[in-house]
């Protein structure tokens, strides 16, 4: 239970980094807050011949908005994050959602370009990101660009990072003041990854929703939008029946993976129970 | 193999080694150090009982190399005794029951001491927060809050 040996890196700069990075090409992995990084290197499931320590990159950690963006750069702590007054501000879901991750010292050391880097499917922050649209920019020594977090997440623990890139910024659109939200999840134990969760947003104009956005993680290999279940919601009046139809659609519209804890069958239950719980805590917060 | 240099303080004392860049910090905390009192268990992250206070922040030793905390301050349960002397964690850990079989408590209590530090009077959701983030196989936890708990009154009594 101990890492295979690496060369150690450890970058003063962005650049420097990027650098490295481009030099080590598929031999190296970026070290931000280590929480989901070590333990696979610990069990040996991964063995990198070179660690890129970014955390003494400078200007990486920030919180800030840019015009209609809160802007995360990728070493922000989860820590700092669940209790930042910008984010509850500007991603209320994103503060909601953590409320279920992890424990105390893992979030005083994971970082959220890191969490999503490791696209675990039962994680709440993809399931975040693709409810609110948000853009996660990446660079690498050839230059910069930008992946729809809905594009981002491509598989089990895959994203569309390619040798070279790593994630420096989440662009998350900023909150309209009017809309609702609420983010609902089952697990085993309080701060385990979840079995099934779901984050939704809602914007109801005189009774009728004019906005749904409801992505749900935990389910399969990744955090997915229930589209179906948006557009039979969206222009209708958000009474209690219509979201009872729509706890059934989405009990009906995930296809979720067994696993130890939650089987098929309980996992579609999960999936109705918090759409339900979500979509009622969502409308009630609208304005 | 090549080595890095660190320098870190732990407990109030500063000290150099030359060591891999793989070593995790419980390891050379317990090897290079040899303060024991930081324990491993499972060494993924999951049981906690590594946890020790980076720059006042709890984290977990195994999932941390040493070359890490270069220049950082760490705190482990060897801290908290003074001079022979328990401190009031420690001591209502003895007075609650809040430990049995042991392997839990160094951790419990670095949990327990930054939960304090933060917040001198926190609630019975909040210890049980903070915790909920060990796994402790004997007691049930009850006697472990109940502890922290004690340990509030303690201190409270004792600035009175």
């Amino acid at each position: 239970m101990k890492p295979a040996a690496f060369e150690y890196v450890r970058p003063g700069s962005l650049n420097e980094a990027l650098q490295a990075l481009s030099r080590h090409a598929g031999n190296a992995k970026i070290l931000a807050g280590g929480q989901s990084l070590v333990p696979m290197m610990n069990l040996r499931m991964v063995h990198p011949a070179v660690i890129i320590d970014i955390n003494r990159v400078p200007g990486l950690d920030g919180i800030r908005t840019d015009g209609n963006a809160l802007v995360v750069g990728a070493l922000a702590r989860h820590s700092t994050l669940r209790e930042s007054p910008i984010v509850a501000t500007h991603c209320p879901l994103m503060s909601e959602a953590y409320r279920y991750v992890a424990h105390k010292p893992i979030r005083n050391r994971g970082t959220l370009g890191g969490n999503i880097s490791h696209a675990d499917p039962a994680s709440e922050m993809p399931a975040v990101l693709v409810a609110t649209d948000a853009t996660i920019v990446v660079k690498s020594a050839r230059g910069e660009r930008t992946i729809a977090a809905a594009n981002f997440f491509i598989g089990l623990m895959q994203t569309a990072l390619q040798t070279g890139e790593m994630v420096t910024e989440i662009r998350i659109p900023i909150a309209p003041a009017n809309q609702g939200w609420a983010f609902e999840e089952a697990a085993n134990r309080k701060g385990d990854f979840a079995m099934a969760a779901i984050g939704a947003t809602l914007t109801l104009t005189g009774g009728v929703c004019s906005q749904a956005a409801v992505a749900v993680a935990g389910m399969s290999d990744r955090a997915t939008r229930l589209s179906a279940l948006e557009a039979l919601l969206e222009r209708k009046p958000l009474d209690d029946d219509l979201i009872l139809r729509a706890a059934v659609l989405a009990k009906n519209s995930v296809n979720p993976d067994s696993s130890y804890h939650a089987d098929v069958d309980f996992k579609r239950d999960l999936a109705e129970a918090l759409t339900e719980r979500a979509l009622k805590n969502a409308r009630a917060r609208c304005k | 193999m090549s080595t890095v240099k660190v320098n870190v303080r732990v407990n109030g004392t500063s000290y150099a080694r030359e060591i891999e860049p793989r070593m995790l910090l419980c390891d050379f905390l317990r090897e290079e150090l040899e303060l024991k009192g930081t324990h491993i268990g499972c060494e993924h992250g999951v049981c906690g009982v590594c946890t020790v206070l980076v720059d006042g922040e709890s984290t977990r030793a195994c999932l941390l190399f040493a070359v890490q905390a270069d220049g950082a301050e760490v705190r482990t349960v060897e801290s908290l005794a003074k001079d022979g002397k328990l401190s009031p964690l420690q001591q209502a850990f003895w007075e609650s029951h809040g430990l049995q079989c042991g392997f839990c408590t160094p951790a419990m209590l670095m949990v327990a001491t930054e939960l304090l530090e933060h917040d001198p009077d926190p609630s019975l959701e909040d210890i049980r927060e903070a915790v909920s983030s060990n796994l402790c196989r004997c007691t049930g936890y009850f006697n472990i809050v109940d502890a922290v708990r004690t340990a509030v009154a303690m201190i409270k009594e004792g600035k009175q």
